[in-house]
């Protein structure tokens, strides 16, 4: 996986305010040159216009959800399949409508109900989607790397829905959107990730990310769930789990001095279970994110969460449903940013 | 006038005074009027005939913005070359009086593409359009209710509008067919 463009420069985010003035002359959004992609499949190897390019189109997107019909025919005779072989509401639901609000027709796979059960290989299966002529096949798998097979044998534009511990691209693209959009801007924010970081793959987009966006991201959790690779360390032999270069930081409260977001993961209980906990109560003593805490934070801080929430283990419930709560916003902007997703895949294929 | 240019900054300015006048006339004022300017170059001329309004009718018409890549017919044959550019109207559009503004009409392909684009926001009660220059060759039945001026083009011309807010300097240009 290249590694190139990390930190580059360029490309104009819309903010608010310029939506709130008078309507400008708009140029073309930043970064139209710079889209070459047929896949999504990870964030690793995008450069900061690409990122840019990909926030801007969203706020086009939330435009026309705004809209009292927010209904567009721009990938009209489209076909968007989701296989997804993992439980998941948020993600497959906006991805289903992100299509349907762009006028594709969406399809959805499901691994219980469907030939998966009777035993059908990932392939054989990406081999059945591309027969019945999808333009893209939205993949969530629990084998890290499964949506790069896929997208050999496709044929079709594949967007990774999550794959194992390893990627989440849409969802680090809607929480750096859900960051911009309300801070105005993500370079230069300091941003803590807290929990579970060696296990998550929301985790390990949002490095790229937000690194590539030029924030100063803190890595925070008990060396137990601290993937190996990270601060310079353990990177020879580890080329795989190789990670852009963040702060690493055990402690929360010194983690959270003075930051712009906190973001806190979901801890998954079978950790306990596996040992790399030694109780649930006692990981959320250590690394809770809530009211006490964020009152290191900057006054303006925000905190964001992937979802769905351990409400009393990883963030209280008091601050998850708080006003420094972004999380229902990002489930909101998760439509718009896989709308512009699909439609930067996609357009170009559809048939007039 | 250079060779080529089929209306000056003296031409451009009198058409969007005279279509002003007109817009004001027909609509016995100003009131519920919304003018669209369509993304481009149709956003500039929206607002200088807002401009001109207020000059002689003391009343502000609140302009909007609309891109219709979203809603082009033509997308797989453009594309990875459309920009879209962001929509902004300024109000709700229901029952009101929508005057669509661009700089060219042509084939009236995204007129259309305009019309529904509009309706998807509200249900107007009317909508009318305005253009600086009509070039004919329409493949829809759609026409204009204001023009700036009607040139006589073949298709194989390029008809190039130039606005002091987009290019610098106000003209449109017609240049000859690639034969």
């Amino acid at each position: 996986m290249a590694k190139n463009g990390r930190g580059g420069r360029g490309g104009r985010i819309a903010t608010a305010e310029r939506a709130a003035a008078a309507p400008a002359e708009a140029p073309p959004l930043a970064g139209e040159g710079v889209w070459q992609r047929r896949h999504l499949l990870d964030l690793d190897d995008f450069s900061a216009p690409e990122i840019e390019l990909v926030l801007n189109t969203t706020d086009v997107m939330k435009e026309v959800l705004a809209r009292e019909v927010p209904r567009v025919p721009t990938l009209r005779g489209t076909t968007v399949v989701t296989l997804f072989y993992e439980a998941s509401t948020r993600t497959r639901a906006s991805f289903e409508l992100a299509g349907k609000v762009l006028g594709a027709d969406v399809i959805n796979v499901s691994s219980s109900g469907s030939s998966v059960e009777k035993g059908e290989s990932l392939i054989d299966s990406v081999r059945t989607i591309k027969a019945i002529g999808a333009d893209a096949l939205v993949l969530r798998h629990g084998a890290s790397g499964a949506p790069y097979l896929a997208a050999r044998e496709a044929g079709c534009a594949v967007v990774n829905a999550g794959d194992g511990w390893h990627a989440h691209p849409t969802q680090a693209l809607l929480d750096a959107y859900t960051i911009h959009s309300r801070l105005g801007g993500v370079r230069g924010r300091k941003v803590v990730i807290v929990g579970d970081i060696a296990h998550s793959r929301v985790a390990r987009s949002n490095l790229w990310a937000l690194t590539a966006l030029g924030a100063e991201v803190t890595v925070c959790g008990p060396p137990t769930l601290l993937p190996v690779g990270l601060d310079g360390r353990d990177r020879d032999g580890a080329d795989e789990w190789e990670l852009p270069p963040v702060r690493v930081q055990h402690n929360l409260d010194r983690a959270i001095e003075g930051a712009d977001v906190v973001m806190a993961l979901r801890l998954q209980r079978e950790r306990q279970e596996a040992a790399l906990i030694p109780s649930l109560r006692e990981y959320s003593r250590l690394y809770q994110v809530n009211a006490e805490r964020m009152a290191r934070a900057r006054p303006d801080a925000v905190v964001l969460h992937p979802g769905p929430v351990n409400e009393g283990i990883e963030i209280s419930a008091e601050l998850a449903h708080g006003a420094r709560s972004l999380i229902e916003e990002q489930v909101a902007n998760g439509v718009a940013v896989r709308m512009a997703v699909l439609y930067l895949l996609l357009r170009g294929r559809a048939p007039a | 006038m250079p060779d080529g240019v089929v209306m000056s900054a003296d031409d451009v300015r009198r058409a969007i005074v005279r279509i002003a006048h007109e817009i004001v006339e027909q609509h016995r004022g100003s009131r519920d009027l919304i003018l669209v300017g369509m993304q481009t170059r149709g956003v500039p001329l929206a607002r200088r005939l807002a401009a001109a309004i207020r000059e002689f009718e003391s009343a502000d018409v609140p302009v909007g913005a609309l891109d219709i890549a979203l809603h082009r017919d033509d997308l797989p044959a453009r594309g990875a070359h459309v920009a879209i550019r962001p929509s902004d109207l300024p109000q709700d559009i229901a029952g009101k009086r929508v005057v669509l503004v661009d700089d060219v009409l042509y084939t009236g392909r995204s007129i259309r593409a305009a019309l529904d684009a509009l309706i998807d926001y509200g249900r107007p009660q009317r909508i009318q359009l305005a253009v600086l220059v009509d070039r004919g060759h329409r493949e829809l039945p759609i026409r204009a209710d204001y023009v700036g001026k009607n040139i006589a083009t073949s298709p194989r011309d390029d008809v190039a509008v130039q606005l002091d807010e987009t290019d610098g300097v106000d003209q449109v240009l017609v240049v000859g067919g690639r034969d």
